[in-house]
């Protein structure tokens, strides 16, 4: 059996055992053990998210086009995302024309709650076959847009996959990123979740509702968000009972 | 679990970069702050490549630290296990990020053959003087 090698120069070829003596004399270098051993390096030094930002960019060129500002909404599950964007549409109907698209793993369960409040909903489920994408990335959002009157709108609010990790990963084309941050959640978020809370402009801290019943030590939050991002926007919201909501509105009205 | 969607990415740019060739290793640069869990990524990668010519690759990671200049005093320091964005120096926020949002693919490690059904290289008995077919431009 020949074995093959393969010499600097990289040239590959195989050598019959034991009679090609003159052969070898003319190589004296390479690898001539037989074995896998000095294969090519390749050098690649390309951006693992490039193919996503690419797709973003495009996605951001297209809302640009129709003038409608994006914001990418995250959090993690149960924090407040839909409630909050239920009562956003019922104070912006007549005034601001939103289109939703939303994320999510399995179920049209919160899209279910957002119609009938006059906004265009876009759902994106993300099952994969392997129990469903954690998060929403530029390709996913691009396929929503089709679906989406973007010339007839002013603002898209994107309802991520509650998550607090992989959403902060992938730009999706938003002009600006927003975060519900639920005090139920605890202090410390920030900190277990650095990523995602540094890369939100804004930090609506919502449930403010029920800070007399739970000891949240709100000065100690707001510490721990400030280690990690000191320049976030910070607004006290309850969805529930509408408190703050209209200063998000107001945020969301005042969008460079 | 969005290492899953990365390996995608991982494999839709070594498919293009390895043009064929076997991939024998898939050098990847990871930094603190970018949220990849390494193990996970590994297993995911078996997931993702099983079935497809680059079933038996691996990836290997080099890990970066996060480190973060002070704007006000310049001191650089390492963010640490939990990261605080703080200087070390001066105690202040404002800082940037020097290191630890890397996420790429470095380099290939390719087999050192081509494969068979390449065309290009097959095994052959010989004498070892006759030419064979890869055996281009010897030297």
């Amino acid at each position: 059996m020949g074995r093959f090698h393969r010499h600097d120069d990289g040239t590959v070829h195989a050598h019959d055992t034991g009679n090609d003596h003159e052969h070898e004399q003319e190589h004296a270098t390479g690898d001539h053990s037989g074995y896998a051993t000095g294969g090519e390096r390749v050098e690649v030094l390309e951006r693992i998210f490039e193919e996503n930002d690419k797709t973003a960019a495009a996605n951001r060129a297209e809302f640009a086009a129709a003038a409608v500002r994006v914001v990418n909404l995250m959090s993690s599950p149960g924090a407040g995302k839909t409630t909050l964007l239920r009562e956003t549409l019922a104070r912006l109907s007549g005034q601001v024309r939103v289109g939703i698209i939303e994320g999510d793993i399995e179920t049209s369960l919160d899209a279910d709650k957002l119609a009938g409040f006059g906004a265009e909903v876009a759902l994106i489920n993300t099952g994969n076959g392997f129990g469903g994408e954690c998060h929403l990335d530029a390709p996913m959002v691009r396929s929503a847009l089709p679906r989406l009157p973007l010339g007839d709108l002013d603002l898209v609010l994107i309802e991520n996959v509650g998550n607090l990790v992989c959403p902060a990963e992938f730009d999706v084309g938003e002009d600006a990123r927003a975060m519900v941050y639920a005090i139920t959640e605890g202090e410390e978020k920030p900190l277990k979740y650095p990523v995602m809370f540094r890369s939100c402009g804004l930090v609506v801290v919502n449930k403010v509702d029920l800070l007399p019943y739970l000891g949240f030590d709100m000065e100690g939050f707001l510490g721990n968000l400030r280690k990690v991002n000191p320049a976030a926007e910070v607004m006290l919201v309850s969805a529930r009972t509408g408190e703050g909501v209209d200063a998000w509105c107001d945020w969301l009205r005042a969008l460079p | 679990m969005h290492e899953l969607s990365i390996c995608g990415s991982i494999a839709d740019i070594v498919t293009r970069r390895a043009a064929g060739r076997a991939v024998k290793v898939i050098n990847v640069r990871v930094g603190q702050l970018r949220q990849v869990v390494p193990d996970t990524l590994v297993y995911c990668w078996e997931l993702v490549s099983a079935d497809t010519p680059l079933a038996g690759s691996r990836i290997s990671i080099e890990a970066v630290p996060a480190r973060i200049r002070c704007r006000s005093c310049d001191q650089v320091t390492d963010v640490g296990a939990i990261p605080v964005f703080a200087c070390g120096g001066c105690g202040g926020f404002d800082a940037e990020v020097m290191s630890g949002e890397e996420f790429l693919i470095t380099s290939l490690e390719l087999e050192p053959f081509f494969p068979d059904d390449a065309g290009l290289m097959t095994p052959h008995q010989g004498t070892g003087k006759e030419g064979s077919q890869g055996e281009v431009a010897s030297s």
